[in-house]
This record gives C-alpha cells, sequence and structure tokens, in this order.
C-alpha cells in the first residue's frame, strides 16, 4: 500500500440495485418521490407473511455462463447479478482485477422439498432410529452443488468468477450489522490507501421458508395483509423484500484519474452494537455516532431510515430522529425504505445508500443521513453528500 | 528500544495473548506438546452414527459440559469453544478484566443454520395430517426466541462481545478455509488504521455433524481412511486421498506494539504483514497457474517489508488434497524459486479446522519461533516425487525460526497469507 497524504474522499461511482420494483435507477427513483407507497407484494406465497418479491431478471445479461448460472440459486444469482449491475453503472468492468470485494451474507437456499421429506418421515421415528435414517436421506438426497450454493462466502467466490473481481475477498456475516460493517471497512481501507476501487453489498431473497423460519422464531414477522410501518406500530412487525444491492467505492483521486462520475460522496459512515439493555440503547449508541455528525447537517437532509418494523429498534430509532431534531439542523422528510422494498437484512443497509446516492446524483436531494438499526442487534448511520467538484470530469 | 513504526508509517502489531483448542487438547500447552510430539488427535466420529457415511473420522471435540446431553449445534460449540481460548488468552495478555477489551471483535466462524435436531424438534410438533410443509415448520417455529437468537448469523459474535465487553460492532467473518487468517487481518489492520490500540481475533469451527460432513464427501473433498483415522490426514504425500474436517479454536490479542510496551505486556510475538488475493478460476479450485496463491504468498512478504529469503518456514495450508498440496508446492516454488524453506502442515495431525485453522495456524507459527523448533507432517510415508519440498517429514525438529509465513488458501477462491515473526 502507499499512504496518501492526507484521507482520500470516498465517492459512490456505480449503484447496483435490484429489488421488488425493477432494476436501476428508474423505478427507485420514481418510489422515492411518490408520496405514497406502492410496493410490490406477494402476500399469497409465504402466507402469513407478507413478503416483496424477486423481480423477474434477465439473467444472461450478468451471467453470461449458463454453468455458472446452474452453480448458484436465487440469493447467490441476485447477489451476482447486483454486483455486474454496480459494475456496468460506475464503468469499471476493466478496474476488476485490483478491485477489493466486501460482501455481507447470510446463507443460501436449502432444498427445501428434501427438508420436508426427511422431516416428514423422521418426525415419526424413534430417535435412535432417526440418525441412521438422515445418514442415508442426506447422503442419497442432496445435490453435490447445492453445498456450493449454500455457502455464504460463495456470493462472492461467485462474483470474482462471474466478474473477475479479484484484487481481495471478504465475506461479514451479521444480518444488517454486516452490511454496515462491509462499508465502513471497504472505505477505511480506500480512505487509508489500500487500493482505489472497491465493490461493497449484498443480497436477499426473502421467498425463502428456509429464511423465514429464522425470522419467524423471533416472532417479529408480520402477519397478514400488508401495511405501511407506521401502520404496524406499536406492537411492530417485520415485512422482508427480495433486494439485490452493491455499490462501487472509489477515491476521488482514482475516480477522476479514469474520468468517472460520483454520483456521491460518502461524508460519514459509522457504525456500533448496542446490548440494547439498560442504559446501553440502540437510541444512545445511535446518538454517539451522530454527535460528530452534527455540524455536517444541512438544513433540510433527507433520512432514509432503515427501520425494520421490529418494535423494539423502530422505537429506539423514532427517539433518536427525534433528538436528531431537537440538537441538529432543520431535518427533511423521513422515508422508511422497508415501505417502498421491504426489510432486505443483509443487503438493507447498502440498498439504502445506493438510494441516496441516486437521490443525490439525481440532484433530488442536498444531503441524506441512511439509518441501520438491525432487528435484533447493530446501530449504523451514513452521511451522503453531492461530489462537489470535478463531478462532470 | 525497538521501533514502534513498520517501514510504512504503520503502528507495528504485536501479539500479547494466545489461546488454543484442538483436538490434541484444551489449551496451549496441551495442544503444542500434542503437535510436536507428532501426535494425531483425528479419530472415529462417536458424536453421531455414521451408518451410510464415506468418511467417519474427524478431529471431534467434545466438550466437558457436554457429557450426558444431546451435543451442541455448531454455533454454541463455536461460541463455547471460542470464549474458551478467548479467556485463556486474555489471561495470558493481562488484558480484559472488568473494564472489557479495549478493543473490537473479529470473529472467524462458520455460516450458522438450524440444524437436523432443531428443525426435527419442530417437525415433531406438528400436530397436523397430511404431508409436512415448511410453512407447519415455521409455524411450529414463532415465537422461539432461543432458535432466532441462537441461529443468527450475528448471534454468536454478539454474545461474546457482551461477555468480554469488546468494543463497537463486532465483526463475524467467513472467507472459506482462510477465515481465521482473515479474522487477524481485519484487526491488524484496525490497529494500523489507528481504530484501536487493541484487537481480539478469533477463528472457531465445531461443524462436524451429519449434513456437514455429507456436504463435504459429495465434493470428494475428505479422506475416506476410516479404519486408520491417526493415518489418514497425510498432507504432501504421494497416497493423500483429502482432508479430515475437525473443530477448535484459536484466539490472538493483538495489540499496537507501542501499547504494549507501554502498559509492559509480555510480546510473544509480532504480526509483520498481511497478503490476500482472490481467484476467479473455479469455485472448488484454484486457477492452474496457481496466480492468487502466489500473489497472496508475495503480498504478505511485501507487506511485511521482506524478501522470499528472509522466510525461515512456512505454516502450510496443507490440507492433504491432491489438488491443494500440488498447487501450494507450486506457489512454493514460483515465491521461493529452487531452495523454499521447510514447511510443514499442522492438518496431519489436527485435521483441517476450515474457519479455525488459519487461526490456529498463527499461533502454531508464534510457538514454533518461540520454542525455535519445527512442528513435523506426520503420516509421510511415501513422498510424491511432484512435491519437492523438505515437509519436516515425521519428527519436529529444532530450527533457527525469526520469520514464519502462514498460508490459508480457501474455496471460493479466497486466499489470505500472513507473516509471523519473533518479538523484537
Amino acid at each position: 500500500m502507499t499512504q496518501p497524504a492526507a484521507p482520500e474522499e470516498v465517492w459512490i461511482t456505480g449503484v447496483g440495485l435490484v429489488s421488488s420494483l425493477g432494476e436501476g435507477a428508474a423505478p427507485h427513483l420514481a418510489a422515492l418521490e411518490r408520496p405514497v407507497p406502492q410496493p410490490v407484494l406477494d402476500e399469497e406465497g409465504f402466507a402469513p407473511f407478507p413478503i416483496h418479491p424477486l423481480p423477474p431478471l434477465d439473467l444472461d445479461r450478468q451471467i453470461p455462463r449458463k454453468g455458472d448460472q446452474r452453480q448458484m440459486e436465487p440469493w447467490q444469482r441476485l447477489g451476482t447479478y447486483a454486483a455486474g449491475l454496480a459494475l456496468d453503472d460506475a464503468g469499471a468492468r476493466d478496474r476488476v482485477s485490483d478491485m477489493h470485494l466486501v460482501v455481507a451474507a447470510g446463507g443460501g437456499e436449502r432444498d427445501v422439498a428434501l427438508d420436508e421429506q426427511i422431516a416428514a418421515e423422521l418426525a415419526r421415528m424413534p430417535p435412535e432410529r432417526a440418525g441412521h435414517v438422515l445418514n442415508a436421506r442426506l447422503a442419497g438426497g442432496l445435490r453435490p452443488t447445492l453445498f456450493l450454493a449454500q455457502l455464504s462466502n460463495l456470493l462472492a467466490g461467485n462474483i470474482s468468477i462471474v466478474h473477475g473481481v479479484t484484487g481481495s475477498s471478504r465475506t461479514f456475516m451479521g444480518e444488517e450489522q454486516s452490511a454496515a460493517e462491509a462499508v465502513r471497512v471497504a472505505a477505511a481501507r480506500l480512505r487509508e490507501g489500500r487500493g482505489g476501487i472497491a465493490l461493497v453489498g449484498g443480497a436477499y431473497a426473502a421467498g425463502r421458508w428456509d429464511m423465514l423460519l429464522v425470522y419467524a422464531a423471533s416472532g417479529g414477522l408480520w402477519r397478514g395483509p400488508w401495511a405501511p410501518l407506521a401502520g404496524r406500530l406499536p406492537r411492530g412487525g417485520m415485512v422482508t423484500g427480495s433486494a439485490g444491492a452493491f455499490l462501487v467505492l472509489e477515491t476521488a483521486t482514482h475516480a477522476r484519474a479514469r474520468g468517472a462520475r460520483g454520483l456521491a460522496r460518502i461524508a460519514a459512515v459509522a457504525s456500533t452494537a448496542a446490548r440494547r439493555r439498560g442504559e446501553d440503547t440502540a437510541h444512545a449508541a445511535a446518538g454517539r455516532l451522530a454527535t460528530p455528525l452534527l455540524s455536517a447537517l444541512r438544513p433540510g437532509y433527507a433520512v432514509l431510515s432503515g427501520a425494520t418494523g421490529m418494535p423494539v429498534p423502530t422505537a429506539a430509532e423514532s427517539a433518536f430522529l427525534a433528538w436528531l431534531r431537537d440538537a441538529g439542523p432543520a431535518q427533511g422528510a423521513v422515508r422508511f425504505t422497508a415501505d417502498l422494498i421491504g426489510h432486505s437484512v443483509e443487503a438493507s443497509f447498502p440498498a439504502n445508500l445506493g438510494l441516496a446516492a441516486l437521490a443525490i446524483g439525481a440532484g433530488r436531494q442536498p444531503q441524506a443521513l441512511v439509518t441501520g438499526f438491525g432487528m435484533w442487534r447493530g446501530e449504523a448511520l451514513a452521511l451522503l453528500e453531492p461530489v462537489t467538484e470535478g463531478a462532470a470530469a | 528500544m525497538s521501533p514502534t513504526r513498520d517501514p510504512l508509517g504503520r503502528p507495528v502489531v504485536a501479539v500479547t495473548g494466545i489461546g488454543l483448542a484442538t483436538p490434541l487438547g484444551f489449551g496451549v500447552a496441551e495442544s503444542w506438546a500434542g503437535l510436536l510430539a507428532g501426535r494425531s488427535g483425528i479419530r472415529r466420529i462417536t458424536r453421531f452414527p455414521t451408518e451410510h457415511l464415506k468418511t467417519a473420522i474427524a478431529g471431534q471435540m467434545d466438550l466437558p459440559e457436554e457429557a450426558g446431553r444431546g451435543p451442541f449445534s455448531s454455533p454454541e460449540r463455536v461460541e463455547r469453544m471460542a470464549a474458551m481460548t478467548t479467556e485463556e488468552a486474555l489471561t495470558m495478555a493481562g488484558l480484559g478484566g472488568r473494564t472489557g477489551f479495549p478493543g473490537p471483535l473479529f470473529l472467524g466462524m462458520p455460516p450458522v443454520e438450524v440444524e437436523w435436531p432443531q428443525r426435527l424438534d419442530l417437525a415433531r410438533k406438528i400436530d397436523r395430517e397430511g404431508a409436512l410443509r415448511y410453512a407447519d415448520l415455521v409455524s411450529a417455529a414463532e415465537g422461539r426466541e432461543e432458535l432466532f437468537e441462537g441461529f443468527l448469523f450475528g448471534g454468536v459474535a454478539a454474545r461474546l462481545a457482551d461477555r468480554f465487553g469488546t468494543r463497537g460492532a463486532p465483526i463475524s467473518i467467513s472467507t472459506a478455509c482462510a477465515t481465521g487468517a482473515s479474522s487477524i487481518q481485519l484487526g491488524v489492520e484496525a490497529i494500523q488504521r489507528g481504530e484501536t490500540e487493541a484487537a481480539l481475533c478469533i477463528g472457531a469451527e465445531g461443524s462436524v455433524q451429519p449434513e456437514a460432513l455429507i456436504r463435504f464427501s459429495l465434493l470428494s473433498a475428505l479422506s475416506t481412511r476410516n479404519e486408520d483415522p491417526a493415518r489418514a490426514s497425510r498432507p504432501f504425500d504421494k497416497t493423500r486421498d483429502g482432508f479430515v474436517m475437525s473443530e477448535g479454536a484459536a484466539t490472538l490479542v493483538l495489540e499496537s506494539l507501542e501499547s504494549a510496551c507501554a502498559r509492559g505486556a509480555r510480546v510473544l510475538g509480532l504480526v509483520l504483514g498481511c497478503g490476500e488475493r482472490a481467484d476467479s478460476f473455479h469455485r472448488t479450485r484454484s486457477n492452474p497457474d496457481g496466480g492468487a496463491i502466489i500473489g497472496a504468498m508475495r503480498a504478505a512478504i511485501e507487506d511485511a517489508g521482506l524478501e522470499p529469503g528472509q522466510i525461515d518456514y512456512v505454516n502450510a495450508h496443507g490440507t492433504g488434497t491432491p489438488e491443494n498440496d500440488k498447487m501450494e508446492t507450486l506457489g512454493m516454488r514460483a515465491v521461493f524459486g529452487d531452495a523454499p524453506p521447510p514447511i510443514s502442515s499442522n492438518k496431519s495431525m489436527i485435521g483441517h479446522s476450515l474457519s479455525a485453522a488459519g487461526a490456529i495456524e498463527a499461533v502454531f507459527s508464534l510457538l514454533t519461533i518461540r520454542d525455535q523448533r519445527l512442528p513435523p507432517t506426520i503420516n509421510h510415508e511415501t513422498p510424491d516425487p511432484a512435491i519437492p519440498l523438505d515437509v519436516v517429514p515425521n519428527v519436529a525438529r529444532d530450527a533457527k525460526v525469526q520469520r514464519v509465513l502462514s498460508n490459508s488458501f480457501g474455496f471460493g477462491g479466497q486466499n489470505v497469507c500472513l507473516v509471523l515473526g519473533a518479538a523484537p
């Protein structure tokens, strides 16, 4: 690494965004402008839980080899697809060999039919016999390729294979917070001169019983017909949404040198994890993250809230935003992105940064504060601003 | 007074505490003694029935508190072993205590999912005629908060962060077989960036359960020498037939050398450099040109400000798969030329502890420097003419060792190498 004399400015020069609303800038900018959300929903397929489904994807455009498509399941395909969109948006296909990659990942799809079949058979069996039969059914039923499609780090692996991103590859795990840390670490490395360009993001496929099982266990999934986040309170409830969201981050120097346009500048990204008990609340933790940003906030700054709908963090975020209204300049509109595209767990923070970057890049917002209060743990903030000079380079 | 900044002006990173749990024993002393003695920790699996399985051996780690109850799930095993090795490392470092650990947590661990015992437990609660559907399992799971918190990807790290009082948001990382090395690299970078004076880096693995074993088996990655477990893991041997899955954990307390010296801590060694390179060739195989492996090895040596000739010993990735050992040999010859330093594989004795391996091997590398003694590669019976390397066959030996390169190469093309050095 070569150390810059002063910390580098980091820009978002590419956004790859896929959600139930569609792909790319247009449907997402339109959704941000609409005063009343018009979400795309599937209320039957995973009833009683509504979800925001995947849009149809022309996979061949981003994953040209059928062999690669077959090695993945929807979650990895969605992420790999969105990563390709980000590279295209940044015009950075020729920079992939030295591009650093940080992915926030959950797990890939299980073979749901096989699980159902085995669970049905073994549930009626004495446990001492069940173990033997489990081995036989798994050994005979599991497809070899499915293992790789399930492995968390293989989303990054597929992005390397399909798009050639090989500077480095790291996969962070841990729901929403893993993505906030992924963005923070990727930006911090660029700022200190460890490379000039990075790809960071995540994906979440909401239409999956195996994932719903874990989140349903929280007791916090919203049941029945969809309602906007404000209408779900105070009891709360989470509606998950499919999304693939990747960002190309780049130092201003690197972007200028290749004549790339910056959509937005990352003025700050910070995250922490309150224990959420006693005085160590999410509200207080976010307040500590926001305090150094107060002087940078401009009147009318927009808030893109990643609120999940889970009661505890959503209430904490309301209290935090109220505190911020008192402590800082006049707050602009607060949008709950979960009302537009659902809550997309690992993809949520990068998707919301992507939405903010698109809005700023299109000149629709003077500044945007992105929040990420995780459903169980993790508090994150990012402040995006217009790129001030050299923007048209 | 030794310099506390490296040639690039970054804080020098010291290791002031280590903890180990391996199939050779709990604790640094027992694991290291077993390794130097050339003992194998591989045995027949007793945790679950092995009928219908091609592989029935592993470096299975039974925890004392597991006696008389069903086996722990993988996340629970990972958490308990990580806690154990972290206690050992913090005691050695003299850090932590009541005020908590003065830095962030980086946890290398396997991906987490609800496992068969939990799934079957839910299935047994379903009281409905007709075919079982996933919706029924989900409905039976609703409101079971212990399942939610137990199987969240971020759950283990959050609980460890709480227990040891680490600062900020913990990071859980998975880079396949390079995971443990990645966790150390994240800690090194955080200290070099000046974000913290100390970092807690852990690699932990606890995945010896039927489905994980079968998944690796289906990739033809595992040794099937079930009849002679201690001789099954044969890195660099001509008759090697795959790796042996194992479990374990390691913790390293990293500190800036400056801060360690200021508080009078005993420095066990230094992390001199880290290198990484991703491969875009194939999901389970390296590019035959070895580019990414060679790139990661060179990057680590360069990051340490060294020349290849200054590396005294290499702690191999050395899994014992035909493919890995061939590629690692290619890398060794490309980086070091015709006279590479000795290289040995801990995995010949402890098996491949996957997410923990990089961290465990970093600890063993530091102990190699401390004792000036190279651990052997056991089960080296039939040399492979395609592997012209000094693999420290079968018996440990004394050597002058100041700097060690530790290799970790993962499925999905994620390669990380570390250079560890003697305390100043």
